[in-house]
Parts: structure tokens; sequence; C-alpha cells
């Protein structure tokens, strides 16, 4: 059952007289029951396409449903079923975690014993029993990412929308989130999280799409994307003289298991065939050609690969 | 009705939160009881010149002060409101099915609450101090208060989700208030003025609060200032409220 579906959606809002198209069209769909990982670099339109998800802002044109609801015709129905943690978070400083999470409870609807039960509830499941009666504004970050959790699962939403629920964490509040984000999918919620990292979605995210400069540019599961990339990946680092690319280039020219080979002034990128067996031959002819090796690096293709040959960029030099 | 529920517990969290740390009630009156302790005696001599209304130096300017206390609380609200849109606060209660109306009347009732609360202390002092008005015209002028407080406080909260930022909302606060405050005769009476202030004041809605609220303290219901005071303020608290209620809606860019 799909839970969650866009037709092209776009947003493009008016700075100073000109026109910053922020999405340029999203499609895509979620299945019940999984979790969904929206990966994309900065500025690449996640949070404003989740804030039309939950209704905080009209889209330019598209369409999008929730469970089959019409976002926009019917967003009230739409906002009760739906939890959401913004980037920001949102708890209330002043008030402490209980009132925080009471008072939400207020806001869909429960009546006030409902509510304090609950909190009770979600205090307990997310180890926030200790520090319940302090101000919020007290907390350190990854309890404060706690409290904002438990804000978005009150009213226990058939699906979670997370903006970032990790960026600026410590590893090992980072843990616990998975840990937690795991869970609340076996019990049956669905998942929607942005993220910037590629082991995050490789780890957490049963299927994915890659947004980059306000489109999809694919979407899949992890193992999916990967297997669209040929190949392993072998980065050697070089002693570089001003020709020892293009002589390295020569050399290996002539060889079948390699795909492709990229050089700049540090290292060689070459795309190949079974890489283990690809290595030793490789290594072996540079060495006859006395060009000396000083690292090398063998990997397996990964999200950042699938982004680099969708987007022809690095994930993480354009995250910078 | 859900509106009134959610605004019924809107407004009873934000009564709670103010309550909890009123120091921006408090500093709030401070202004305007200093004026009234140490600028009043001031206006003593010039009560009996020709064109000081009627009602002596403490009756005129304490519905003056009424008013001013309405302009300036109820500008400030904005500054809490801001630290809220930057945490996050008010997106998270757009995403619940809180009825949109409710998220600006549940804070409007709070404002008008605590103004009320705070024009009750002022016009205390201003008994202690001699002032003998007409008990039946403070209590209406009290309603022109509350008027006053809708239509800024809910422009102050549609102007902060268009600015979002409290440095460019303090900068536009301190190019309006003083020539507002000034042209409201609130401090010194317009009749006091020359020809062309007197014309200028004549489109600041505020002088007709001012107007307005001097009459009644001195009993004179029938004084055509009254329902001009009533309309102007009427009209424009609900135009404003409006405004609110849209951007409210429109939200958070
Ligand atoms: N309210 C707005 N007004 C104008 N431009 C906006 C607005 N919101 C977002 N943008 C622009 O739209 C683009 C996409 O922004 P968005 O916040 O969706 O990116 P993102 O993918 O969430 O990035 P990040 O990873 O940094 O959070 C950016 O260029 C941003 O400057
Ligand atoms: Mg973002």
């Amino acid at each position: 059952m799909i839970i969650l579906e866009t037709k092209e959606l776009a947003k493009s809002f008016r700075v100073r007289g000109r026109l910053v198209e922020a999405v340029k069209g999203v499609t895509m769909s979620v299945q019940a029951g999984e979790i969904f990982g929206f990966l994309g670099p900065n500025g690449a339109g996640k949070t404003t396409t989740m804030r039309m998800l939950t209704t905080l802002l009209k889209p330019s044109s598209g369409q999008a449903t929730i469970a089959g609801i019409d976002l926009f015709t019917n967003s009230r129905q739409v906002r009760e079923k739906i939890g959401y943690v913004s980037q920001a978070g949102g708890a209330e400083g002043a008030s402490t975690a209980r009132e925080n999470l009471i008072l939400q409870g207020r806001f869909y609807g429960l009546s006030l014993p409902d509510a304090v039960a609950r909190a009770k509830e979600l205090l307990a499941a997310l180890d926030l029993e200790q520090i319940a009666d302090r101000p919020s504004s007290s907390y350190s970050g990854g309890q404060r990412r706690r409290l904002d959790l438990a804000l978005g699962m009150v009213h226990k939403p058939k699906l979670l929308l997370l903006d970032e629920p990790t960026a600026a964490l410590d590893p090992q509040s980072r843990a616990w989130l998975w840990t937690e984000v795991r869970r609340l999918n076996a019990e049956g919620t669905t998942v929607f999280m942005t993220t910037h990292y590629l082991d995050e979605a490789d780890a957490l995210c049963q299927r994915l799409a890659i947004i980059d400069d306000g489109r999809i540019v694919v979407e899949g599961t992890p193992d999916d994307l990967k297997r669209q990339i040929v190949g392993d990946t072998i980065t050697l680092g070089l002693q570089f003289q001003p020709e020892t690319g293009q002589q390295v280039q020569a050399l290996l020219q002539e060889q079948s298991y390699i795909h492709s080979l990229e050089y700049d002034e540090q290292a060689v990128r070459l795309v190949v065939d079974r890489g283990a067996e690809a290595l030793p031959k490789i290594l072996r002819l540079i060495d006859d050609a006395n060009v000396h090796v000083q690292t090398v690096e063998l990997s397996r293709p990964s999200l950042d690969d699938v982004f680099l040959k969708q987007t022809g960029r690095s994930l993480r030099e354009s995250a910078n | 009705m859900q509106s009134l529920r959610d605004t019924w517990l809107l407004f009873n969290h934000y009564l709670t939160m103010t309550m909890r740390n009123p120091v921006m009630v408090i500093v709030g009156l401070f202004q305007p009881i200093v004026q009234l302790l140490l600028f009043a005696p001031l206006l003593e001599p010039i009560a009996n010149t020709e064109g000081f209304p009627e009602g002596g130096s403490i009756g005129v300017f304490t519905p003056g002060l009424l008013v001013m206390l309405g302009i300036t609380g109820s500008l400030f609200v904005v500054f809490g409101f801001i630290a809220e849109l930057r945490a996050g606060v008010l997106e998270r209660m757009r995403v619940t099915p809180l009825s949109r109306l409710a998220l600006v009347l549940g804070r409007l009732l709070r404002d008008v609450v605590m103004l009320l609360l705070q024009a009750t202390v002022l016009v205390g002092v201003a008994w202690l101090m001699g002032l003998r008005a007409d008990p039946a015209g403070v209590a209406l002028s009290m309603l022109i208060v509350v008027l006053l407080g809708l239509l800024v406080s809910s422009c102050s909260y549609a102007v902060a989700l268009i600015l979002q930022d409290e440095n460019a909302v303090a900068s536009v606060l301190n190019f309006l208030i003083l020539p507002i405050l000034l042209l409201s005769g609130i401090t010194l009476p317009l009749t006091l003025a020359p020809n062309w202030i007197q014309n200028v004041a004549g489109v600041n809605p505020f002088a007709y609060a001012v107007d307005a609220s001097r009459a009644l303290f001195i009993g004179q219901f029938s004084n055509p200032a009254v329902w001009q005071g009533y309309l102007v303020m009427g009209v424009l608290a609900f135009l404003g409220v409006f405004w609110a209620v849209r951007s409210f809606r429109q939200g958070v860019a």
C-alpha cells in the first residue's frame, strides 16, 4: 500500500523580485511500513519538500496524497495522520519535557488525563524520565532531540517525517536514534527521513530517493542503486611528478578490466571489474614503471558513487 | 466547537508562560508609571492655560498613558514571538490539527488580558495620586484599550512573520514609536499644538483613542470623540486581527 505519493511537486519562492526554484518537480511514492530516505546535498530542496508534505507550505504546482488523502484540499485530516520533527525541533524551551508532551497531546485532541498518561509513556520509552520536570532549554543536544522525537510521536502517527534527525548529534545519540527509528518502524510506523549521511541512508533505509537541485535523480533500494554502478573503485595516491597522471594513463590503457580512469594532482581513480583481483596487477604495472605508490584504497560501490554517477558530483564535495 | 477549545487551550498555555516569567509585563508598566509620577506634576502649572482640556492635569494625562501602554506593551509581545518562531515552536503547532484561528486568538486573548491587568494597575496608581474620574467612563475606556491592544498585537505578529528578525523589528519599532506617541497627544494635549500638527494628528488613529478616553474619563459619554474613537479602533482592530489570521494561515516562510 502506498502511504505517500507525490506528482511533480514544485515550489518556487520570490526573493527580492527574483524567482528561486527550490523544488522543481518531485515525483515519488513511499510504501506503508518502510523507512524511506530522502537524500541530497545542501540546498537541494529536502526541507522545502518536507514542509510541503507537512502542510506548512503550499506548493506552486503538483500534487501529493498521504494515505490517499489530498494534502492540500484536506490538510486537516492529513495533519492527524502525520508526525513531524523539523530540523529546528520545536520544543518550548521554557517548559519541561512533560509539559511539552502533555500540551502536544492536547493539540491532537487528547483529553487531559489521556495526554498525561501518554506523556508518561513516552518519557519512559525515550528514557527522559530523569529530566522530565526540568525546563527543556537546559537539555543537552541529544536529550533535546529525544524530546523532539517524542513530540512527533504523541498521537501515534501512521507516517513520521523526520528532517535531518541526526544532524549535529554525537555518535552515541546517533546510534540511539537509529535504534529508535528501527523500533518504531518495527511497530508499524512508516518513516520518511531526510539526511546528508550516505552511511545513514544505507544502514537505515529500505528505500531512498536522491534529490539534487530540486529534482529526484533516482529512487530505489540502496542495493538496487549500487548495482547500477559497475565495478569497484580503486584510488591510488601517487607521488606526483607533472607527467605522472598521463604516464599512468598510458600504462593502464590496454587493460580490459579497467572501465574508467580519472586523475588529479593527488590521486588516480579507477573503476574496475573485480577489484580484489585487479589491484595486484595494477600495482605491478605501476611499480615496473617506477612510479611510487603511497596509498591504495579499494572500495565497493557506495551511495556516494551512485550520487556521483547521477549528478556528476560527489555528495561530499557539494555539501561544502 | 474546535476553534473555541483550541483558543482556550492556547490562551491558558500562553498565560501560564507569561505568569512564569512576567518580566515583560512589569517592564511594560514601568514606563507609564514613571511618566505618571514624574511628568504629571510638570503638567500642573499649564493645566489652567487656555486650550488645555478639561479634567485637570492627571485627568488628562492618565487616559493618554493608557493608550501609550496599549501601544508599547503590545508591541513588545513580538520579541518572545520571534524567539518562538526561530525555535520552530510555531511550526510544530502548525503541523498539528489545531485550529488556525486559535493559533492567533489564543495569543491575542493572552495579550489583551495582560494589558487589562496593566491598565488596571496604572489607573490604580493614578487614583492614589488624586485622579477622580467617572468610574463608568474608566470602565468604558478599558474597552478602547482592549481594541487598541488587539490592533497593535495583531499587527506586530503579522510584521514579525514577514521580517522574522528581532533586529529588523526593533528598528521598525524605534522608527515608528516616537512620532506615533507624540502625534497622539499622549504627553501633551494636541489642543496646545500648532495647526499643522493638529492636522497631521487628525490622520493618526491613536489620537482618536486618546480623545475618546479623555472624554470618557470626564463622563462626556455623548461627546462625538467617543463614538469616533470606538469606530476607528473597532474597524482597525478588526482589520489587524484579520491580517494576523491571514499571515498565520500562510505561515512561516
Ligand atoms: N522561504 C524561502 N525563501 C526563499 N528561498 C528559500 C526558502 N526556503 C528555501 N529556499 C531556497 O530553496 C533552496 C532549497 O532549500 P531547502 O531548505 O529545501 O534545502 P535542503 O535540501 O533542506 O538543504 P539543507 O541540507 O541545507 O537543509 C535553497 O536554495 C534555499 O535557499
Ligand atoms: Mg534542510
